[in-house]
């Protein structure tokens, strides 16, 4: 893992100390709301529905077992006992007070963590593949880019009044587990001829306008990737839609320009910089790079998993990904209990995961997009004793990529922008398909909720997706179908009139029963939906 | 009536305007009639609170019910934490419906 070095610990530490005095100042009424606002969301601190909100960036979604056990620490001590994962791989604490900002954020940093660009119109948490570096299948460890992305990108001075936010994923994977093209920039490493480079997808989002982002370079030599994404983003701070905050999205530049005028305009900016000599030494990339050197993997350790405990084989058969080292895993921790809140955790069961890091997996861990967790280094001989502790702790779930692994935002219970309730409806989904055998069954099938057209529940990209929406002050639902995050990516199509949230269970159900009674041989959900279209659905459901 | 809601400055606490003072519990809300934004800005600028603002909301035999569904939550708490709402210390608190 990266550690920081004095100049990154020295930028946070400085930055801790200036919130403190910001924040002693506004408590003394130095400074108003309008003042103080848009410095505390420097700091990732919000006012949300019940108190402050703070979002810590978890950067690229790895965390070591220390910097884990801190933030279970900070949620039992500053907050009520826990801390929600979010889909950008962060951590957000919901019941923070004013007062305990500057410390929390000085604690943060005694682990080299911060909440600094979490919030604003700047780049954002780089995010990445929560399998990089140990999938057999990838280019490239995508980890040290995302580093490097992360220090170019933190304080940046052209960069940090964008039109709008603006969020980068670098994978390197034939798979995207990272919703990679809905991002306002992708980046995918690949070889070629032996070269690294990066595929460059640009215009990605969700939001009220989702779009999958279209390539717009299909190899940039990885020595020039940090000056091209430079060009991208000049472009975008030159002509992106300041006048409107609903189209001030990089999305909606590259669309209104159209994908090959807004690539030319980055081409010839790029001819200009390069000339600058712009790129960041390789030096950098090169110090960058042993962080993330394989751990001291065990050689010639058995492949076979004892099986014995049915409960634990069905365990291993969902949670259990295969990693490039013989006698290795990778552990999936679901964080969608039945009947739970998804992406939640306990102070205890982020101290617990925590300790499984730093016994059985090299000090260090993931956290997804899909609000999960995972230990990218486990022997296979570990197992057992793992879920066993798991178990424990409720945390032993199987349902990886079913139908009760959903996505939900916090929505109306914490949301101040919400229009409805996530979390419930995502709760009364995981009950109603609980039983195990079908939700195998049914198969892979992405549930993603959001609260409100903003779509932090990813919701345009679910197979089936849930908008919460506001009709007359009342709760209702829109349904939409066939979308996807993965390397298949595309927006999903709304179905038709809302419904009430038992009624979009009940509808959802619906959906399941016509997608068991249509599939053919090995099609997921999604290949049904998508073989059928939308009119079988839309007549089950309506019908 | 009108109500009167904002955060505690310090804690973030929701809070209500219970006339001669701010309250955690809805129930206390007075009717502020068309003195709201007044007495919010003089209260923000007091620091007592932040991002005051006024509702409609009305009162019944379960207590003063705000009208939007966003105030209601904010008045008791998530809807998906019973454990953390003002519930468990106030069996009466906000007794409506969400
Ligand atoms: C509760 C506080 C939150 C607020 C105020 C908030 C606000 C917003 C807003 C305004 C947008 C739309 C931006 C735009 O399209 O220009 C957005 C998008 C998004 N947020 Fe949040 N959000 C919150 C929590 C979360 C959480 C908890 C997650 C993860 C579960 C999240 C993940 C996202 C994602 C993935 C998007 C879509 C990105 C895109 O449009 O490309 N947000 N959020
Ligand atoms: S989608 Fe809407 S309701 Fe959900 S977290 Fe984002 S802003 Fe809040």
């Amino acid at each position: 893992m990266y550690r920081y070095d004095s100049y990154d610990q020295s930028i946070v530490d400085a930055r801790v100390e200036e919130f403190r005095d910001q924040t002693q100042r506004r408590l003394a009424g130095q400074l108003t709301e309008d003042q103080f606002k848009p410095l505390r969301l420097m700091n990732g601190l919000y006012l949300q529905l019940h108190a402050y909100m703070l979002r810590v960036a978890i950067p690229y979604g790895t965390l070591s077992a220390k910097q884990m056990r801190k933030l279970g620490e900070i949620a039992a001590k500053y907050d009520k006992g826990y801390g929600h994962f979010t889909t950008r791989t962060n951590l957000q604490y919901n019941w923070i007070k004013l007062a305990d900002a500057p410390d929390i954020l000085a604690e943060l940093a005694t682990v080299e963590m911060h909440a600094i660009q979490t919030s604003g119109n700047c780049i954002r948490n780089i995010s990445s593949d929560q399998y990089a570096g140990v999938s057999a299948d990838e280019a490239t460890d995508p980890r040290p880019w995302a580093e490097l992305l992360r220090q170019w990108s933190t304080f940046h001075p052209e960069f940090t009044y964008l039109p709008r936010k603006f969020k980068i994923c670098v994978i390197a994977s034939k798979e995207d587990r990272a919703a990679m093209r809905l991002h306002d920039i992708g980046l995918k490493l690949v070889s070629r001829d032996g070269q690294i480079g990066a595929e460059v997808y640009a215009g990605g989002g969700m939001g009220r306008t989702p779009m999958v982002a279209p390539q717009i370079k299909d190899f940039v030599p990885e020595d020039e990737i940090v000056s091209y994404l430079e060009a991208c983003l000049r472009v975008y701070n030159r002509y992106g839609r300041r006048d409107n905050k609903y189209k001030a999205r990089i999305k909606i530049l590259v669309h209104e320009l159209g994908v090959e005028e807004y690539k030319r305009q980055v081409e010839e900016e790029y001819a200009h910089m390069k000339q600058l000599g712009l790129n960041p030494p390789t030096e950098e990339l090169d110090r960058i790079r042993p962080f993330f050197a394989n751990p001291a993997y065990e050689q010639g350790l058995a492949d076979e998993i004892d099986r014995a405990d049915p409960a634990f084989a069905l365990w291993v058969d969902r949670q259990v990904a295969a990693h490039k080292q013989p006698g290795y895993a990778i552990v999936n921790i679901s964080l969608k209990p039945k009947g739970g809140i998804p992406g939640d955790a306990s102070a205890e069961q982020i101290g617990l995961v925590a300790d499984l890091a730093e016994t059985y997996s090299f000090d260090e861990l993931r956290v997804t997009h899909a609000q999960n967790l995972v230990l990218p280094h486990v022997k296979k001989a570990d197992l057992y004793a793992i879920w066993q502790k798991l178990d424990e702790a409720g945390l032993a779930e199987a349902n990886l990529d079913l139908i009760t692994d959903i996505i939900a935002c916090p929505g109306l219970d914490y949301c101040s922008l919400a229009n409805a309730r996530s979390i419930p409806l995502a709760q009364k989904l995981s009950e109603r398909f609980a039983d195990a055998g079908r939700q195998k069954d049914l198969g892979e099938l992405k549930v993603k909720i959001s609260g409100c057209i903003n779509a932090c529940g990813h919701h345009h990209a679910g197979h089936i997706g849930v908008l919460g929406v506001d009709r007359k002050g009342v709760e209702n639902f829109q349904l939409s179908l066939g979308g996807s995050g993965a390397e298949d990516a595309a927006v999903g199509q709304i179905t038709g009139p809302g419904f009430s949230e038992d009624g979009v269970v009940d509808a959802i159900e619906k959906v399941t029963d016509l997608y068991l009674a249509e599939r053919e041989e090995g099609e997921r959900f999604l290949d049904t939906y998508r073989r059928l279209g939308m009119k079988p659905f839309k007549e089950a459901i309506y019908g | 009536m009108k109500i009167l809601t904002g955060n505690d400055l310090s804690t973030g606490d929701v809070i209500w305007w219970a006339g001669d003072g701010w309250s955690r519990q809805v129930g206390e809300s007075v009717d502020v009639g068309d003195k709201g934004n007044d007495l919010a800005r003089a209260e923000e600028a007091a620091l007592r609170v932040v991002g005051a603002y006024v509702i409609d909301a009305s009162r019944d035999e379960g207590g003063v019910r705000p009208a939007h569904i966003k105030d209601r939550i904010r008045a008791l708490g998530p809807t998906v934490r019973p454990d953390l709402t003002l519930k468990p210390n106030d069996a009466d608190a906000g007794n409506w419906v969400i």
